[in-house]
């Protein structure tokens, strides 16, 4: 479970996020959707503790990501944008590597890495070093390896970027199977059907603030707009009016 | 710790994959030294004998009115060889470097000596360059020699014990050891020691912030529950582990090759036993850790892979310029220069090498500053590893 409350953050000038709030829940996929430069990154970013929030907070399972990082990271699984693998080791070491970092007992790593392996469908290229893997490839082992060590709480950033059909499939298949388990999935993206298809709550971001939050049907309503799309484009023009 | 280990062992091997840490590590350093040090050996020889056993070649003109002088300096390896017509032409030759030197004998010379007059000659060299300065003096040891021949026969001539014109008799006594002659040459090793431990960590360092951000790794890494002190000193670890290994091996490097070097025959002996050699790595041991440090602080500053190779780079020379001051200025070890890293190594190895007595306190002194300024370095390198921007 995924609480952000009123969170700020700034890069200099540029105020990347200010004032998002909303809650992910345990077993149900939570889509944040927005423009490229929206605030996305950056609030997925404070979620997995690479940033500080500059005000507001928000946590994991009810631990505070900035008073308890190190606890809150324990939660997450984090496949931050453009995740990106140790060339010289194998799948399965890169795998293993976060395994063990993720205190992991060494004589269990071994099973715990087959199991994720066998649950990613990644066997025929687990023992194969990573260097020229393709997207496809890439992404699934970085996944297996925020994985690994059986989160409750799964932050993806932008998961389904430069994958093919087949690969985006697999993947919908592994964030409803997440789901299915109880887990509590956050993803980020830009592309509208992808979102549509799979969560159960949206919450669209546009200039660093939430345009809507809700269910899908929640937003049609609220929006008067029947297509998903024209809902996204409303809210996003509402808030780049204000 | 037990993460620490865990980011090391994983440095390590990935490390050991890589052919280009590999190369940097176990190749470029301890194999780039001794080829240069031989090179520069073999050069200096070659000068040293090359000088006295080389016929020198020397345009002569108006050899028509000297003939004993020319038959003397053919006898002194000098082979005087027909030259341009006139002096201004001489002149005009070793000023485009057509001739290194020249000499001009002018008309009136077996005039003046015929009368007892100091007998006018020309030398033309050009100072500036190296080779013809050489030259330049073995033609004047030769005239000179001839002066004091034609000297000592004048004044026999004339009942003249030729002793009276020498009242001094000097003998120089030279004190310095063999070992002591080399020094200057061999002060370079310290460089090179220096130079093979830096670049057997460089690609580590570099990879432990602009590389693992470059490849998009170092977010996933940081978003795991482990802190990033642990994750720095893992990597500092191994980065030190490849920097021992660069250094161990250019030390065995330097001691094999040393016997092949002909040093005898510039007057050298110097001390490079295994009882040197284990003192040496036990010098420089402490040096890794500042290396290493400096390394990754370094890297974690720039932005990209590129960038980083280039700064480090700087790193690379930085260390020599404490040593090339002391060199130039040929200081002897002071307790103070034992406070400086990589000066008090480069000084404590040549009284090593010289096969001089080391100050233990000099070498305490040593140890423990570079260790501190080592842990000082990590200390800034692990907090600026915690900053929000590390990631770019």
């Amino acid at each position: 479970m995924i609480k952000v409350e009123d969170i700020h953050k700034s890069f200099g000038e540029v105020r990347a996020v200010h004032g998002v709030s909303f809650d992910a829940p345990d077993g149900k996929i939570t889509g944040l959707l927005g423009p490229n430069g929206a605030g996305k990154s950056t609030t997925l970013r404070v979620l997995y503790t690479v940033l500080k929030p500059d005000a507001g907070s928000a946590a994991i399972d009810g631990v505070d990501v900035v008073g308890e990082s190190l606890r809150a990271r324990q939660r997450i699984g984090a496949l931050p944008h453009g995740s990106g693998l140790y060339p010289h080791l194998t799948a399965r070491e890169n795998v293993a590597y976060f395994a063990r970092l993720c205190g992991i007992d060494k004589s269990e790593v071994d099973d715990r890495v087959d199991e994720i392996i066998r649950l990613l469908e990644i066997e025929s290229f687990a023992a194969r070093r990573t260097k020229g893997f393709s997207q496809g490839q890439r992404t699934k082992v970085s996944l297996a390896r925020a994985l690994v060590h059986d989160p409750q709480n799964i932050i993806l950033d932008e998961p389904s970027n430069g994958l093919d059909v087949m690969a985006t499939r697999s993947l919908r298949r592994l964030i409803l199977k997440l789901k299915d388990l109880g887990r509590c999935v956050l993803f980020s993206s830009h592309v509208m059907q992808e979102v549509a298809a799979l969560c159960d709550d949206i919450c669209i971001i546009a200039r660093g603030q939430v345009a809507i939050d809700g269910s899908i049907d929640d937003i049609r309503e609220r929006t008067g707009c029947d297509y998903l799309e024209d809902a996204f484009v409303h809210a996003i023009n509402r808030v780049e009016a204000e | 710790m037990r993460t620490i280990l865990i980011v090391f062992i994983k440095e390590v091997l990935e490390n050991l994959r890589d052919r280009r840490t590999l190369a940097s590590a176990l190749v470029m350093g301890p194999i780039f030294g001794p080829i240069l040090f031989a090179f520069m050996i073999n050069l200096s020889i070659e000068r040293s004998f090359e000088d006295v056993e080389r016929t020198l070649e020397l345009p002569v003109i108006g050899q028509e009115y000297a003939p004993n002088l020319v038959r003397y300096l053919r006898g002194r390896n000098i082979d005087v060889i027909d030259s341009p017509l006139d002096r201004t032409a001489a002149i005009e030759a070793v000023k485009t470097g057509q001739h290194d030197i020249a000499l001009i004998i002018p008309r009136a010379f077996g005039e003046q000596l015929a009368d007892t007059m100091p007998a006018k000659i020309e030398l033309v060299s050009d100072q500036a360059n190296s080779d013809a300065d050489r030259g330049a003096r073995r033609v004047r040891s030769a005239l000179r020699g001839y002066n004091s021949e034609l000297a000592t026969l004048r004044l026999s001539a004339r009942g003249v014990n030729p002793m009276v014109l020498q009242p001094l008799n000097i003998d120089e006594i030279d004190v310095s050891t063999p070992s002591g002659r080399s020094a200057m040459l061999l002060g370079m090793m310290s460089y090179f020691f220096i130079f093979a431990t830096l670049m057997g960590g460089m690609y580590l360092a570099i990879d432990a912030t602009a590389g693992e951000r470059e490849r998009g790794s170092l977010e996933p890494l940081l978003s795991l529950p482990v802190t990033r002190d642990q994750l720095i000193l893992g990597k500092i670890g191994a980065t030190c582990l490849f920097m021992c290994l660069s250094l161990t091996l250019s030390l065995l490097s330097f001691h094999v090759a040393l016997k092949f070097m002909p040093l005898e025959q510039l007057g050298m002996t110097p001390n490079f036993g295994p009882a040197v050699v284990i003192a040496a790595f036990l010098l420089f041991a402490p040096f890794v850790l500042l290396g290493a440090a400096i390394m990754t602080l370094v890297a974690s500053f720039t932005k990209s892979y590129r960038e980083a190779q280039t700064w480090l780079s700087v790193v690379l020379i930085a260390p020599t310029l404490p040593i090339v001051v002391v060199s130039i200025l040929t200081l002897r070890p002071k307790l103070e220069f034992m406070f400086v890293p990589s000066l008090s190594q480069h000084l404590l190895l040549v009284d090593m090498v010289k096969n001089e007595p080391v100050n233990n306190l000099h070498v305490l002194i040593s140890v423990v500053s570079t260790l501190l300024f080592g842990a000082l370095f990590t200390w800034i390198c692990a907090r600026l590893y915690r900053r929000e921007g590390l990631l770019g």
